[in-house]
């Protein structure tokens, strides 16, 4: 359980995180979504105590990070792949780590083996791949068996072989009760792992809220409608209040009209149709939808 | 999978067993302690060789003054040198974990900083001890060997034993000076430019400093007073005492420990 009240960051006049209070609950996996630059990283590096807020606090089982007892078997995090001396071996660089919270020696081993790692243990880590050093770093994460778990972008770097890997590893972790939180700027991600979002734009919250929660409320329901009579339906609609927009197919998209009131006027008007069909926004147009007014860095040529 | 089950708090123990790891487990702690050792041990035994092979062509006055002051040779030498391969050290025990990003690692597992410091400053000021003792006292006996047709040194002559064990400590009091250097700048580059700067450059400029003002910033700059330590006997008009240089040098060095510290303490990693 990760809770946060009130959780801000400034630096200087720059607010990265705005007033953040959310709750990550445990057996799920709760997805942290925002543009590039809204405040994600900040946020978990907050909550493992890297950074200290500016005002707010931020609590993990109830205590500040730092107070924990033994802080890897309550949180085991992966926030970049880079936080690992390059001249060290995987083995030595997990050995170092276990040792602080006094865990044996074998359980070095076993993670390695889960990610696979087993085979280039004993290298010195500045030669791994991308994707190499970032099961390394969910090596670090899973070390001391913790029961929360934070991962900061997962699938940067990783092969599709790896993406589905540490896709089922979040699920299977929070199918064992554990508190998986994970963040990404990609919403096709979160569609295939989240159970739970939060999403954040500029530093602030956004949404809170499930998947199925997030799709329904953000994603344009419009009927795509298929007619010979294509004009006559369009009048009719939009003296019915709807808005249409004709597609280059030839098709019509209706909005603010639900799709029952699209059917009733074509038959109460003798209108033949070929196509009645809802159309829903995808996760991603959501997503697009929610944030454009809250991403930092626009590309000069239309993200829109 | 073991299930891991907490049997205590994790501790200074630990930290202290990690921080070895960290030390010995990169290459750079091994090789730079074995060219310290080689080269400052085995250039003085070679300049000591040459000389009494050319003993001969000393005047009397140079060769009264070998023999008087044998440790310029044999620890001032090698002192030199390693304090250089020490300082870089001391510098990346902290800078090298920021530099590389090993610090956000470190600081997830062990969240309280100041222990993670404190470790840090133990295991190097021990490894330090052992290496400076081992390095000192094998360059005596190693130089003593060399020159003994010409110039008798003993342990116990006065001052000798002391200048010896001195030297090592000189070089561990150095070793954490430069991981507090470290610790306060955390570019290793920035961090080494500095600790060489303020030994080879700075103090020694201080001598130019006008009137008994200068002469007193000059004996108080932290490795001028340091190195009165492995001097067997000082001129008459020395500031301090041997074990008040070390005491001047260990305070500038508890100092800069203290300011890191708070910065370690307080800066976002």
């Amino acid at each position: 359980m990760i809770e946060a009240v009130g959780l801000t960051k400034r630096y200087g006049d720059r607010v990265a995180v705005d007033q953040l209070s959310f709750t990550v609950r445990p057996g799920q996996v709760t997805g942290f979504l925002g543009p590039n630059g809204a405040g994600k990283s900040t946020t978990m590096r907050m909550i493992l105590g890297l950074d200290a807020p500016t005002s707010g606090r931020v609590t993990v089982n109830g205590r500040p990070f730092a107070r924990l007892d033994n802080p890897m078997l309550a949180v085991g995090a992966l926030l970049d792949a880079k936080a690992i001396h390059g001249g060290r071996s995987a083995y030595h660089h997990l050995l170092c780590l276990a040792q602080t919270n006094n865990l044996p020696r074998r359980r070095v081993d076993e993670v390695l083996d889960v990610v696979g790692l087993s085979t280039v243990a004993r290298k010195r880590s500045k030669g791994f791949s991308l994707g190499m050093g970032q099961r390394l770093g969910i090596a670090t994460a899973l070390l001391g068996d913790p029961q929360i778990l934070m991962f900061d972008e997962p699938v940067n770097g990783l092969d599709p072989e790896g993406i589905l890997w540490i896709r089922n590893l979040m699920k299977s972790l929070a199918a064992e009760g554990r508190t998986v939180f994970v963040s990404s700027h990609l919403m096709s991600e979160m569609e295939h792992t989240a159970d739970h979002l939060l999403v954040i734009g500029r530093g602030r919250l956004i949404a809170d809220c499930t998947v199925k929660e997030f799709i329904e409320g953000n994603s344009v329901l419009a009927t795509r409608v298929r007619t010979p009579d294509a004009p006559a339906l369009a009048a009719l609609v939009s003296a019915a209040g709807g808005t249409v927009t004709s597609e280059p197919d030839g098709s019509l998209l209706v909005t603010e009209l639900p799709m029952r009131r699209v059917g009733d006027l074509a038959f109460d008007n003798g209108l033949r149709l070929h196509e009645l069909a809802p159309l829903q926004a995808s996760l991603e147009q959501a997503f697009m939808e929610l944030t454009k007014d809250s991403v930092e860095y626009h590309g000069s040529l239309g993200a829109q | 999978m073991t299930t891991l089950t907490a049997t205590r708090r994790a501790g200074f123990d630990g930290l202290l067993r990690s921080e070895w790891t960290k030390l010995r487990t990169v290459r750079s702690t091994t090789w730079s302690l074995a060219a310290m050792a080689a080269v400052s041990v085995g250039l003085m035994s070679f300049i000591a060789w040459v000389i009494m092979r050319q003993w001969d062509q000393f005047s009397p006055d140079e060769q009264a003054m070998m023999a008087a002051e044998p440790l310029q040779i044999i620890i001032d030498q090698p002192v030199f040198i390693s304090q250089l391969i020490v300082a870089v050290l001391g510098v990346m025990v902290v800078s090298a974990e920021y530099t590389t990003g090993m610090i956000r690692s470190t600081l997830q597992a062990q969240p309280r900083r100041l222990p993670v410091l404190g470790a840090k400053v133990v295991v190097f000021a021990v490894l330090m001890f052992v290496v400076g003792e081992l390095l000192s006292f094998a360059a005596f006996f190693a130089g003593r060997w060399v020159m003994s047709d010409h110039i008798t040194v003993n342990l116990g002559d006065p001052g000798i034993a002391r200048s010896v064990f001195g030297a090592g400590l000189f070089l561990t009091v150095l070793g954490l000076f430069s991981l507090a250097f470290g610790a306060i700048i955390r570019h290793t580059a920035g961090a080494i430019t500095g600790v060489l700067g303020l030994i080879l450059i700075v103090s020694n400029l201080t001598v130019l400093l006008p009137g008994s003002w200068g002469d007193h910033v000059h004996a108080w700059m932290p490795t001028n007073a340091g190195q009165l330590v492995f001097k067997p006997s000082l001129p008459p008009d020395s500031l301090l005492t041997q074990w008040q240089g070390l005491a001047v040098f260990t305070g500038w060095t508890a100092l800069l420990l203290v300011v890191a510290a708070y910065l370690f303490r307080t800066r976002d990693a």
